[in-house]
């Protein structure tokens, strides 16, 4: 076992975490920690744009961005770091742009904005061109600027290191453990501050845009230590996945002029959402596909619904619309090569000639471990900080996206809370002690590690995993009933049992033992799911992402209100609640 | 169909020597990409399997191995794109030029090393605007083709230059050098210019244009190498 000192640890390299890095490592002394190489996060795949109120082709205002980013939540978003997000969101698009971010433009030499599902002007009047964007790989542009101002600053990486658990003393952090994957070794990290920035964990449903790795193991570290995560039952479902396989297709196809077309031929979001129609929020278009669905209406009664943006049909929409603007083959192959590129490469079709077959995909956990506007971790119902821990980006909840996150404020969250989150970090660290480290403080770690490791039992990893997947996307997916997530949770926790005790690894190896690390992130998967499902199954209304046919209708008397969840000292789940913070705008209903 | 999957396989703690590993798969489906064979053979037949994997569509650049001797994204090539009929083999290896860490694993360190070695960040030292700095679409338009790169290594591990000199900057640095020499809001072009024109740098490009058959991203690098090399006095 090695043992390294920093000032502060961060864990996970994709947006969130590389912006802390830039902002504290200024300061004080830094290590960035990932299980891979920072380029390869997934803050990469992220597609359509980052949102923020420059107003480069139309007037914007951040007020107006503050106010559908609040809607969009279902008024669930606390109010106070929602105003923080939109009005540092331009700010930090420009930090982005002095990084050399290559953003397109428009003819003025001014970064080129794009429409969005749910971002609007003059609160919610029509949709505005808010989404700044690099073609459809603007997340790839963002990870990639970001590593490179790294490169350029010297940021200190450990890439591939695992890190697999938080060391706490006298109930704060004081590092963390990792296990180096080329070796197998241990390795502790002993630091004033730990700042947790691993990303999602769309892993737990079957047909998912989240990469193999996105497996949430930041998030059950808290969960772990008997610390509280919030808002676990609001996991976001995507509209447009690629049709069996869950690949994002970017709302920014919407944004272009796309519509969405049931199997008799029908822009069917006219009726769901009669003012802005497909550009509705992501939680109300993913009910609409599955209910057209439901009703015989997906593609030859199947289980599909088709994405349209071949020009022809597009430009019939514009000239309906009474808008001047006209597309061709040119414009939507330099807007968005890489969605041309998955249909093409995946299913053999020309969006430009043909229709794109999607169905909704597992997406993105608004819920998390709860923060302040700072990027504190906050473990109570009164938000009281515990000193020297910081979550930023998926895996956090500031709370800014609420029931219901609108497309673009992932990666504005990230750079904004990521930043916010680095320079507090760093200010902490200059005025924070460095206790010395317990006698073994990774025994219990390389114990865990040990048993499973030579787990002998009946059932493999990708089968318990597949079974997980398959509960959680039946029982607590689009929509959901108490029977139902009843019978989810049953379910994982006999999967969690054979996890236990039954579970069979094949590779007693050091070197790259990845079927010790994927059991090793299945457990993180079991435990996220079965919060996700208890929280889910306590919320008895529905309210943006969490929609219950049990339930059907926002109960804002009983239950505008976040969920904390945490393990007990005996092991089961224990839920709390904690008021959402509101400011400027009242909750009322949400129709687009 | 049925797929007859060989894999290059070797794991420094128990083998002695490479060898190849084959797995006889049964109702593959013709759309299945290569990344769901080798996980089914992972997760059902035999967990000792290394692989590199992350996003599974062609965005990350983990998964980069010789496949049927071509360098390809295992999650990026579908099964009926190498195999005809109902029946054929399918042979997975580690890319050529880095060390083989385990089975289909390299140290990507090397890879890494060079990358580092162009500078590969934007700099402009001016003071910045307050809003953004200006660009014009056709600026941005000139360096477009070299942003699309994942760092991926298919290029320049397919690359006969490399493969004899190892100390070869490689194509995949010379595009992320691209990427900035070209851009009109970047000041350190000629800095760039002066790393690749020494011993190890651009002038050990042939043109075999293998890089630009192998990269997923569809870049044209073999035009963009020559593009940086006109730029250089």
């Amino acid at each position: 076992m090695q043992i390294h000192q920093f000032d502060a640890v961060i864990v996970g390299a994709g947006g969130a975490g590389l912006m802390a890095a830039l902002h504290a490592s200024s300061q004080v002394n830094v290590a960035v920690i990932s299980k891979l190489y920072p380029t390869r996060s997934h803050t990469g795949t992220a597609q359509g744009g980052i949102g923020a109120a420059l107003g480069n082709i139309e007037e914007d205002h951040w007020e107006w961005h503050a106010f559908d980013t609040v809607k969009g939540s279902d008024y669930l978003a606390d109010q106070d770091a929602v105003e923080v997000l939109c009005r540092e969101a331009i700010d930090v698009v420009f930090e982005l742009e002095h990084m050399g971010l290559p953003f397109d433009r428009i003819e003025n030499g001014t970064i080129s904005q794009r429409r969005f599902g749910g971002h609007t002007s003059n609160f919610g009047e029509k949709p505005v061109h808010r989404a700044c964007h690099a073609a459809d790989r603007t997340g790839h542009m963002i990870l990639q600027t970001l590593y490179q101002q790294c490169v350029k600053n010297n940021v200190r990486f450990f890439d591939e290191f695992h890190v697999i658990d938080l060391v706490m003393q006298a109930s704060k952090p004081a590092g963390v453990i990792a296990v180096e994957l080329a070796s197998g070794e241990l390795h502790v990290f002993h630091a004033r501050a730990v700042m947790i920035a691993t990303g999602g964990w769309g892993r737990v449903w079957q047909i998912s845009s989240n990469g193999y790795t996105a497996t949430g193991e930041g998030a059950s570290m808290v969960l772990r230590q008997g610390l509280p995560l919030e808002d676990l039952e609001f996991y976001q479902f995507h509209p447009t996945g690629l049709y069996k396989m869950g690949i994002l297709i970017t709302e920014g196809v919407r944004g272009e002029g796309g519509i969405l077309l049931n199997g008799r031929g029908e822009r069917f979001m006219e009726r769901y959402a009669p003012h802005i129609k497909d550009l509705a929020g992501r939680d109300v278009i993913s009910r609409a596909i599955y209910l057209e669905i439901r009703e015989g209406r997906g593609i030859d009664g199947r289980d599909y619904v088709y994405l349209d943006v071949t020009p022809e049909t597009v430009n019939k929409c514009l000239a309906t619309a009474g808008e001047p603007r006209r597309i061709d083959r040119h414009y939507v192959e330099s807007k968005l090569p890489d969605i041309l590129d998955f249909c093409r490469t995946y299913l053999g079709i020309d969006p430009v000639e043909a229709p794109i077959p999607v169905q909704p995909t597992a997406h993105y956990a608004m819920g998390g471990i709860p923060t302040n506007a700072n990027a504190e971790v906050v473990i109570d119902t009164g938000n009281s900080v515990l000193p020297g821990l910081y979550a930023a980006g998926e895996c956090a909840c500031a709370s800014v996206h609420g029931a219901n996150r609108l497309g673009t404020n992932s990666l504005v969250d990230l750079v904004v809370f990521g930043r916010r989150g680095g320079q507090a970090m760093a200010e902490y660290c200059m005025g924070a002690n460095i206790d010395a480290l317990s006698e073994d403080p990774a025994g219990a770690v390389q114990a865990r590690l040990d048993r499973l490791r030579h787990a002998n039992g009946k059932f493999r990893v990708a089968e318990l995993r597949g079974r997980m997947q398959q509960v959680m996307s039946e029982h607590v997916g689009v929509f959901r009933e108490a029977q139902g997530m009843q019978q989810a949770i049953d379910t994982i926790r006999e999967l969690k049992d054979h996890y236990q005790n039954d579970l069979l690894l094949e590779d007693r190896g050091y070197v790259f033992n990845s079927d010790l690390m994927e059991a090793w992130e299945l457990g993180s998967l079991l435990d996220l799911s079965e919060a996700t499902a208890v929280s889910a199954l306590a919320r008895r209304e529905s309210r943006g992402a969490h929609a219950r046919e049990d339930c059907p209708d926002r109960d804002d008397e009983k239950w505008l209100k976040h969920t904390l969840i945490r393990r007990a000292d005996a092991g089961e789940l224990k839920l709390d609640y904690k008021p959402v913070v509101i400011t400027d705008y009242q909750p009322k209903e949400r129709v687009y | 169909m049925d797929i007859n999957l060989r894999i290059r396989r070797f794991n420094p703690e128990v083998d002695q020597k490479p060898y190849w590993a084959e797995y006889d798969l049964k109702e593959v489906q013709p759309v299945d990409r290569v990344l769901d064979l080798l996980e089914y053979v992972k997760g059902y037949l035999d967990g000792t399997l290394g692989l590199r994997r992350s996003c599974g569509h062609g965005i990350c650049g983990s998964d980069t191995m010789r496949i049927n001797g071509r360098n390809l994204l295992a999650c990026k090539v579908l099964v009926k794109d190498l195999v005809r009929g109902d029946r054929g083999t399918i042979q997975v290896e580690p890319i050529l030029g880095l060390p083989v860490i385990k089975d289909l694993i390299v140290d990507m360190e090397p890879f890494f090393e060079h990358y580092r070695a162009v500078m590969p960040y934007f700099i402009n030292d001016e003071p910045a605007p307050e809003r953004e700095r200006l660009q014009s679409p056709a600026q941005r338009a000139r360096f477009d083709e070299s942003t699309k790169c994942i760092l991926c290594a298919a290029c320049t591990t397919s690359c006969p230059s490399f493969w004899a000199n190892g100390t070869y900057i490689g194509p995949a640095a010379i595009i992320q050098a691209h990427r900035f020499i070209f851009d009109s809001r970047d000041t350190a072009g000629d800095r760039r210019l002066a790393i690749l024109a020494s011993e190890q740098g651009i002038w050990r490009c042939r043109t075999i244009f293998n890089c630009t058959l192998a990269c997923p991203r569809e870049i044209p690098v073999t035009q963009l190498i020559a593009e940086v090399k006109k730029e250089i006095k």
